[in-house]
């Protein structure tokens, strides 16, 4: 056996297996030099993003307030109850406490508790008070946050205008979406570092990016004409069964909106409940449903099966229904939907008659009740007609001839070219989403027919806002003001401030025409159809209006007044329409006596000079 | 001793070389002064407790998310660490050439286990490696017994070859002793399989008077590394690696392109080396631990220390190891003779080896195979036979017969 001997060689080799291996281990010192000094930024800013949960601080949306100060929309503080599965460590207590609190059914809260997952959500907008004593349970895996809710405190004023907010606090109408980007605010952000299963981690540091809160939007709405004029527009609609009234008040020489009514109006604060009707396929549900219940009896599973898909279908359509019919609650008619102005729009033919010079107030005409156009005969609403009257007494008497004559002195031509220089063709411009456009006929497809019904404004559709905007354009001197609500908007700690600012187009009628078109329109109401809109001490103009609902065989109609004050220097304009009245219809005899009893209270509230001598 | 010795001689052992040595230092005391390393003991104390913090920082909030107190992991080590350094502290007063006697026993042991864990329901499979043996609850990696057994057994073959052993035939011989061993270990751990050849590597580069061979395989290895992700593909294609084998290849290249699937360990690991910069977040203060990175108390233990205690904690555990791989080496310069020399060569290539791979991984300079850092990370069969071969060095050391 040959006895290995222990050499040099040996030992040199100890020695060099020895360095490399520690050649290598300086090797590795290379690459942790690597990774930690020039590669640290990189992997620090991976793990962070990895560890850190993110939580949105919400913003508080932006207050409405109306010209006065008075907060119209505002915020509420709710909250949000979740559980943490992992930090629960009673569960029944838990359930107890949150079915307790929250009311809801012990399967579903036992369901959630017992969910294995980072957070689930029991309930939001869970009032204040109620999150406040589900924490002073003090039980652990519970979490209330605080967020905001949005808060009308009048309930349904107003509410087509305002509008109100969704589940994320975004407008769904109104001034609410018309604003967003100025009411929204930005959400803040919370970011705590976290475990690889979400859950938070105590002590370690968070960093906070404070929300920045919603602007305020001050508006031109005043409540308490707001207030008078929805109790009048109630009331109206009460005594005369009518399916809705609108009523819009603006100031005439720049567009700032007082009021505008839609009743019916609906709860701001519970917008997703129909208000009245009670959706009739709520109703048509139950036979089925009756069905199906004898369906369980019959042995053929195939017909069980039939009905509950027939069911099923209801479900759908009924779902669609209630969209619908939610999307009819919301709309704002002064603005969303066209109608036929009828005699109001008398205003614009007489004043484009008078700024063309087709017509003075002392010119003379007849009306036998009837004016007969090409092979058309156009009744007058007096069927023994006005006789011989004076242009001032036609627009008093709302002689339908008497325009008709104007209308045919104009020719289409002439007419059309008003009605683009009045700004009757574009949309207002008015700051609420989905304003209606006027619907006129073409202007080549304009004959004397159709020239003979614009005349007394048949035959075509304008807004009410549209009406009101051009009469208060006629009538303020010439100058085409853009309704508005807006008023200005500024920081919520009152830091800044910006007036909104709208365009006015001046010069539609020269002053001569507008002082004419106030001398007879106040002539309307001293003496003529407005009779009712009177109010003793003030200097009231107006003109009544009853349009025929389309079909003309359903007999249907919309009364309407149009009326400012003082008649001399208007500062204040309002218009009514009453859609479907029953029984009379007229609308000198049941619109104009609403518009004079508002402006008997209004006017005095917005220091409109009482005038001696005015009955 | 000294008289011990001569009676328990054995043909192994090289009496003239002893008695050469014995002969220079001290021929007139019967006693003769002996060394004893207490340097190196003192290093594996330090590694050992360190490792027993790092595995507390990095378990703890693990141990709680699974119901267990915080010290879970770092007690049960903490035990088997005790009895693994009484048991180092026994052998090392022991004479080394007393292990030769051991070692056909350790072999048939060695067989038998791994027979059994690859072959029978004895072996227990984890995390889908059949690694273990024994029960749930008491079990052992008996591929930490075959790294012993192969040190154990090649010093005991080169010593009695003698100049035989630069012979083609009893490379041959020895492949065949060995490499099945080898090869059941590997079925299943391809990392220790690793280390269990890079051991004999080593070995037969110090015993053997032929350099070629071990410079072209260093060569070759190296290449394999540079140019890994194509022959890797086409080892697949053959069917030499499991497909695991050579997802782990694609994910080593690019550990953020496979962020969801296999990257996810390395790229955690690496988020929290990199995290830790300079000096670290400090110690305890490791985020990637809390649940990020999956078992931080096991190989990727260094992350962890990256991340708490920076590049000068990771680059003073590095010096410490590089401390125990100088003392090795003095030990072996010095052994009385050949076998113990190489007993010594072989624990040094085994921490050594193991060392630079735990770290390579961690550090993605090679790819993701489980390889746990000596002394420091959590394994009590790992601990345990640390500690035996560290008696082993120890008991070298102690043969050493300082000159006066």
């Amino acid at each position: 056996m040959a006895m290995a001997l222990f050499l040099a060689r040996h030992k040199r080799k100890i020695l060099t297996a020895a360095l490399i291996l520690a050649l290598m281990l300086a090797g590795l010192c290379g690459q942790l030099g690597y990774l930690m000094i020039f590669r640290s930024e990189h992997y620090s800013e991976r793990a962070k993003e990895l560890h850190e949960r993110e939580r949105t601080i919400k913003a508080a949306r932006g207050e409405i307030r109306d010209r006065n100060g008075t907060v119209i929309a505002a915020n509420r503080t709710v909250c949000t109850v979740s559980v943490i599965h992992s930090q629960v460590s009673e569960p029944e207590k838990v359930i107890g406490a949150l079915c307790a609190e929250l009311g809801l059914p012990q399967e579903e809260v036992k369901k959630k508790v017992e969910k294995r997952s980072s957070r689930e959500i029991i309930k939001t907008n869970v009032a204040k008070e109620t999150g406040d004593r589900i924490r002073s349970y003090g039980l652990s895996g519970i979490k209330v946050d605080e967020d905001y809710k949005r808060y009308y405190p009048y309930g349904s004023m107003a509410s087509k205008v305002l509008g109100f907010t969704g589940a994320d606090n975004q407008g769904i109408i109104g001034l609410e979406v018309m604003y967003e980007s100025v009411l929204k605010g930005t959400d803040g952000t919370l970011l705590t570092p976290a475990d690889a299963r979400g859950i938070e981690l105590e002590d370690a540091g968070e960093e906070r990016i404070e929300p920045v809160p919603g602007n305020t939007l001050t508006v031109s709405l005043d409540v308490n004409i707001q207030k008078y004029a929805e109790q009048a527009a109630y009331q109206v609609m009460e005594q005369k069964g009518a399916k809705a009234v609108s009523i819009i008040i603006m100031d005439p020489r720049n567009g700032e909106i007082y009021a505008m009514v839609n009743a019916p109006e609906f709860d701001l604060n519970d917008p997703f409940s129909l208000t009245r009707d009670t959706a009739p396929w709520e109703a048509a549900e139950e036979p089925e449903n009756a069905e199906a219940l004898a369906g369980i009896g019959a042995p053929e599973t195939a017909e069980a099966l039939a009905g509950q898909e027939a069911q099923e279908n209801a479900d759908g359509s009924a779902e669609a229904g209630v969209q619908a019919a939610l999307n009819q609650m919301w709309r704002n008619r002064c603005i969303n939907d066209t109608y036929e102005p009828g005699s109001t729009f008398k205003i614009i033919t007489a004043a484009a008659g008078l700024e063309q010079g087709a017509v003075s107030l002392t010119d003379r005409f007849f009306c036998p009740g009837f004016r007969i156009v090409e092979d058309r005969r156009i009744r007058c609403h007096k069927t023994g007609g006005h006789g011989s009257e004076t242009f001032l007494e036609g627009a008093m008497n709302s002689c339908n001839p008497v325009f008709i004559d104007v209308g045919q002195r104009l020719g289409a031509e002439a007419f059309y070219h008003y009605f683009e220089q009045f700004g009757l063709l574009e949309k207002t411009g008015i700051d609420l989403p989905g304003e209606a456009a006027t619907i006129m006929h073409k202007k080549e497809n304009i004959g004397l027919v159709e020239l003979a019904t614009i005349s007394f404004g048949q035959s075509f559709q304008i807004t009410p806002i549209q009406l009101i905007t051009t009469a208060s354009s006629i009538i303020n001197g010439g100058n085409r003001i853009t309704p508005h609500l807006g008023l200005s908007i500024s920081k919520s700690d009152g830091s800044s401030y910006k007036k909104l600012e709208y365009p006015v187009r001046s010069g539609i009628v020269s002053k001569e025409t507008s002082a004419s078109m106030r001398y007879i329109l106040e002539q309307v109401v001293a003496e003529g159809s407005g009779k009712k809109a009177a109010v003793a001490g003030f200097r009231i103009g107006g003109k009544t209006a009853t349009s025929e609902k389309l079909p003309r065989s359903l007999k249907k109609y919309i009364s309407s007044f149009i009326g400012f004050a003082p008649a001399d220097d208007p500062q204040v304009i309002a218009l009514i329409t009453i859609d479907e009245p029953v029984g009379v219809y007229y609308g000198g005899t049941i619109a104009a006596p609403v518009i004079g009893d508002i402006f008997k209270n209004i006017l005095p509230y917005l220091e409109i000079q009482f005038q001696e001598g005015c009955d | 001793m000294a008289r011990a010795h001569a009676q328990t001689r054995t043909p192994k052992v090289p009496v003239r070389d002893q008695t050469r040595i014995q002969g220079e230092a001290q021929p007139k005391k019967k006693r003769p002064r002996r060394f004893y390393d207490y340097s190196l003991l003192f290093t594996i104390i330090f590694l050992t407790v360190f490792g027993l913090i790092m595995i507390y920082s990095s378990s703890y909030y693990n141990a709680q998310v699974n119901g267990q107190p915080p010290s879970y992991y770092m007690v049960r080590q903490a035990q088997i660490a005790f009895a693994g350094f009484v048991m180092m502290l026994v052998i090392s007063k022991m004479n080394y050439h007393f292990f030769a006697r051991f070692t056909i026993p350790a072999i048939v042991v060695s067989y038998v286990c791994m027979l059994l864990v690859n072959f029978t329901s004895l072996g227990i499979e984890v995390n889908g490696k059949k690694r273990w043996l024994g029960t749930r609850s008491l079990r052992i990696q008996p591929a930490e017994l075959v790294k012993v057994t192969v040190i154990l057994v090649l010093a005991v073959m080169i010593t009695k070859l003698g100049k035989k052993i630069n012979e083609w035939r009893v490379w041959g011989m020895l492949a065949a002793l060995i490499g099945p061993l080898a090869l059941l270990v590997t079925a299943n751990n391809l990392s220790s399989g690793i280390i269990i050849v890079g051991i004999a590597f080593v070995m037969m580069f110090v015993a053997c008077k032929r350099k070629w061979p071990f410079v072209l395989t260093a060569a070759l290895i190296a290449a394999v590394i540079l140019f890994a992700e194509p022959v890797a593909l086409a080892l697949e294609q053959v069917g030499i690696l499991h497909e695991y084998q050579l997802e782990r290849i694609l994910v080593w290249k690019e550990p953020e392109a496979y962020a969801q699937d296999g990257g996810f360990q390395v790229l955690q690991g690496l988020y929290a080396i990199g995290s830790g910069g300079l000096l670290g977040k400090g110690l305890g203060q490791s985020i990637q631990k809390l649940s990020f990175l999956p078992e931080p108390q096991n190989d990727m233990i260094f992350a962890i220390i990256c991340e708490e205690l920076g590049l000068f904690g990771a680059v003073s555990v590095i010096l410490i190891f590089l401390f125990m791989l100088y003392r090795f080496m003095v030990i072996a310069g010095n052994a009385p003779d050949l076998f113990g020399a190489l007993l010594v060569v072989g624990v040094m290539a085994h921490i050594a080896i193991q060392v630079v791979l735990n770290i390579a991984v961690v550090t993605n300079v090679i790819p993701n195979t489980g390889i746990t850092l000596p002394f420091i990370s959590y394994g009590g069969t790992s601990v345990l036979f640390l500690m035996i071969e560290m008696g082993m060095v120890l008991s070298v050391s102690n043969q050493i017969r300082l000159e006066s």
